[in-house]
């Protein structure tokens, strides 16, 4: 690992003035210390803003609740309020990773998490994302993890993360403070971003933007979720293909529906049309499979996954029923 | 001058070639210290040319006579470190990891190093009562925080009940894993009694306390503890014996045809 120096920041404001161009915010350190010891992150100063204040769950004015960004994974998915009212984003963040990593892990830190891209970790090998213009190893190469929409020329890679695609599904926001001491609050499907020309973005935060909190709608969907992770291996493993639904029915009627997808884009994938379209439709295995197949229609798949077309078609099925089928 | 007369005489250590000298200004060491951390240097490398020549005696003490901290650092954090009961300050490079700073600067080798990269398990310890990872903790975030590591689990010489049911249950073989998969055993008691939901947990919104885990839960919140040797079977056994006294032997079997079928179609 290359050499830096560490700040344990005592308050926002120190961790904001401190920040220079080559430093990075310390959350669990759960990616990051692992990216610095294979040299993908090379930043000269860490700023640990784990202790800062933004450590609780509140309720805020739109009838949700607002989650603190530097409250660990697992506090946060098992908390009661959570676990009650969005039980979609405990189910979510749950199926990710382990025990221990869950403890450590921030919720701000889960949404920068970086892709599991091999080409990525590995230095040897290109990759544009970690090295702009070295090129993209896997559109030709080992390609069977990697994106089937949104991917451009220059980047294939995959966003990992469970909580996000769940967020995604249930339209939060982010509230990120500025440098110069304002913030502002960023939807969640503009807060990722897809690789275009500059693969090395993975979202739309400016040098220095810190995440302080997440901001969650009232719930909807507390009586129908559901969160199917396929993954090579039962547990502790990234997702081939996953599927955050949430619905609201009212009167045998769907009223509202959240559907987004895993594993298959640069951001996490949100299915607006196909929710639009199960919206006043009766939750029935007809109009789940006519879901399915709008949702996947625009899916283009490389030479190592094209299994994740069909995946994906059977995963919302399955999700959607799941969520439907579970006793409210 | 041969190589060794060089090391001795220090006079090689001056002599820098213009990219060596751009490195050392990067990294910040110039002048004296430059000329410290480079003897350094040499006497390291030559204690790894020397190894072959000495006895496992003397390699297996090295720790003992390194001092407790070292005189150069880049990046010197200092830290409390509270391991087990007892309060350590160390001066550390602030890249070093919970791990590295138990194992190599208190001695505390109990804490296995695996992968070191987070993907094994072998390296957990409880932070603040919390299963992590110490392979990817830095030593310098743990200031003024209580880390239990294995050596600590035993009370008045008694073992951990949960060590005294690994033995009974043989919930090893090598033993290489165990010091990880007994503090996130540990650990879990805890989240149990507390009510913390896993993904295989049926019902998120039904918050109850003083959970009894099945072998299907237990599985899911152990898989951050890989066991090469595949003692999982006993592993599960001795948490169970434990957590709810049963000490019944995990059964499995294999899928029937139509189980199969089942699954394939739906």
């Amino acid at each position: 690992m290359r050499p830096f120096s560490y700040t344990n920041a005592k308050n926002k404001e120190q961790a904001l003035q401190t920040f220079t161009k080559t430093s990075h915010y310390l959350g669990g350190g759960t990616n990051l210390v692992d990216l610095m010891k294979e040299d993908v992150e090379r930043p000269d100063q860490l700023i640990e803003v784990a202790n800062l204040e933004y450590k609780n769950i509140t309720k805020n004015n739109e009838g949700g609740y607002t989650l603190g960004g530097m409250l660990s994974n697992s506090e946060t998915a098992n908390h009661p309020d959570i676990r009650k009212n969005y039980p979609l984003l405990s189910m979510a963040m749950l199926s990710a990773a382990t025990a221990q990593i869950r403890n450590m892990a921030t919720n701000a830190g889960n949404l920068l998490q970086r892709t599991r891209c091999p080409y990525f970790f590995e230095t040897s090998m290109p990759c544009n994302k970690r090295e702009p213009g070295s090129g993209c190893g896997a559109k030709d190469g080992m390609n069977a993890l990697h994106a089937i929409f949104g991917y451009s020329d220059k980047c294939i890679a995959t966003h990992p993360s469970d909580m996000c695609v769940a967020l995604a599904a249930m339209n939060a926001k982010v509230e990120v403070q500025k440098t110069d001491g304002s913030s502002r609050t960023i939807d969640f499907t503009d807060f990722h971003r897809l690789p275009g020309n500059q693969p090395e973005k993975d979202n739309t935060l400016e040098p220095g933007e810190l995440i302080t909190v997440i901001h969650l709608d009232e719930p909807k969907f507390s009586d129908h979720y559901y969160y199917l992770k396929i993954r090579e291996r039962s547990s502790y493993a990234f997702a081939l293909v996953s599927v955050a639904a949430g619905l609201q029915i009212k009167r045998g009627v769907i009223t509202k529906a959240g559907l987004a997808m895993g594993g298959v884009a640069h951001k996490p994938w949100k299915f607006t049309k196909v929710e639009k379209y199960l919206e006043g439709k009766k939750p029935n295995k007809v109009n789940f499979k006519a879901a399915a197949e709008m949702a996947m229609q625009d899916a283009k798949p490389f030479e190592g996954n094209k299994y994740k077309v069909e995946m994906g078609k059977k995963a919302i099925v399955r999700a959607l029923t799941q969520a439907f089928e579970r006793e409210a | 001058m041969d190589e060794m007369e060089k090391w001795k005489n220090g006079s090689d250590t001056d002599q820098l070639s213009k990219d060596e000298e751009k490195i050392f200004d990067e990294i910040g060491l110039n002048g004296t210290s430059r000329r410290k951390f480079l003897k350094q240097m040499s006497a390291a490398s030559l204690s790894i040319w020397a190894s072959s020549y000495l006895t496992s005696d003397l390699l297996a003490s090295p720790a003992r006579t390194l001092p407790d901290n070292p005189e150069i650092l880049l990046n010197e954090v200092r830290v409390n470190l509270r391991v087990n009961d007892m309060v350590k300050q160390l001066a550390l490079d602030s890249r070093t990891s919970l791990l590295d700073a138990l194992r190599e600067r208190l001695q505390l080798t109990g804490t296995k190093k695996g992968c070191d990269h987070g993907q094994c398990g072998a390296c957990t310890v409880m932070v603040d009562g919390k299963r992590k990872l110490s392979c990817l903790t830095l030593a310098a975030t743990c200031e003024d925080k209580e880390i239990t590591t294995i050596e600590g689990l035993a009370e008045n010489g008694n073992l951990h009940p949960m060590q005294e049911a690994f033995l009974k249950h043989d919930g090893f073989q090598c033993g290489y894993c165990t010091p990880g998969q007994i503090c996130s055993s540990v650990a879990l008691l805890e989240e149990a009694k507390n009510g913390e939901a896993s993904y295989v947990t049926e019902d998120f919104k039904d918050v109850k306390t003083d959970l009894k885990l099945s072998e299907e839960e237990i599985r899911e919140r152990m898989s951050g503890n890989i066991c090469r040797c595949g003692a999982y079977n006993n592993i599960v056994q001795a948490f169970k014996e434990v957590h709810s006294g049963d000490d019944e032997m995990p059964t499995w079997e294999f899928a029937t045809a139509k189980q199969m079928e089942k699954a394939k179609n739906s």
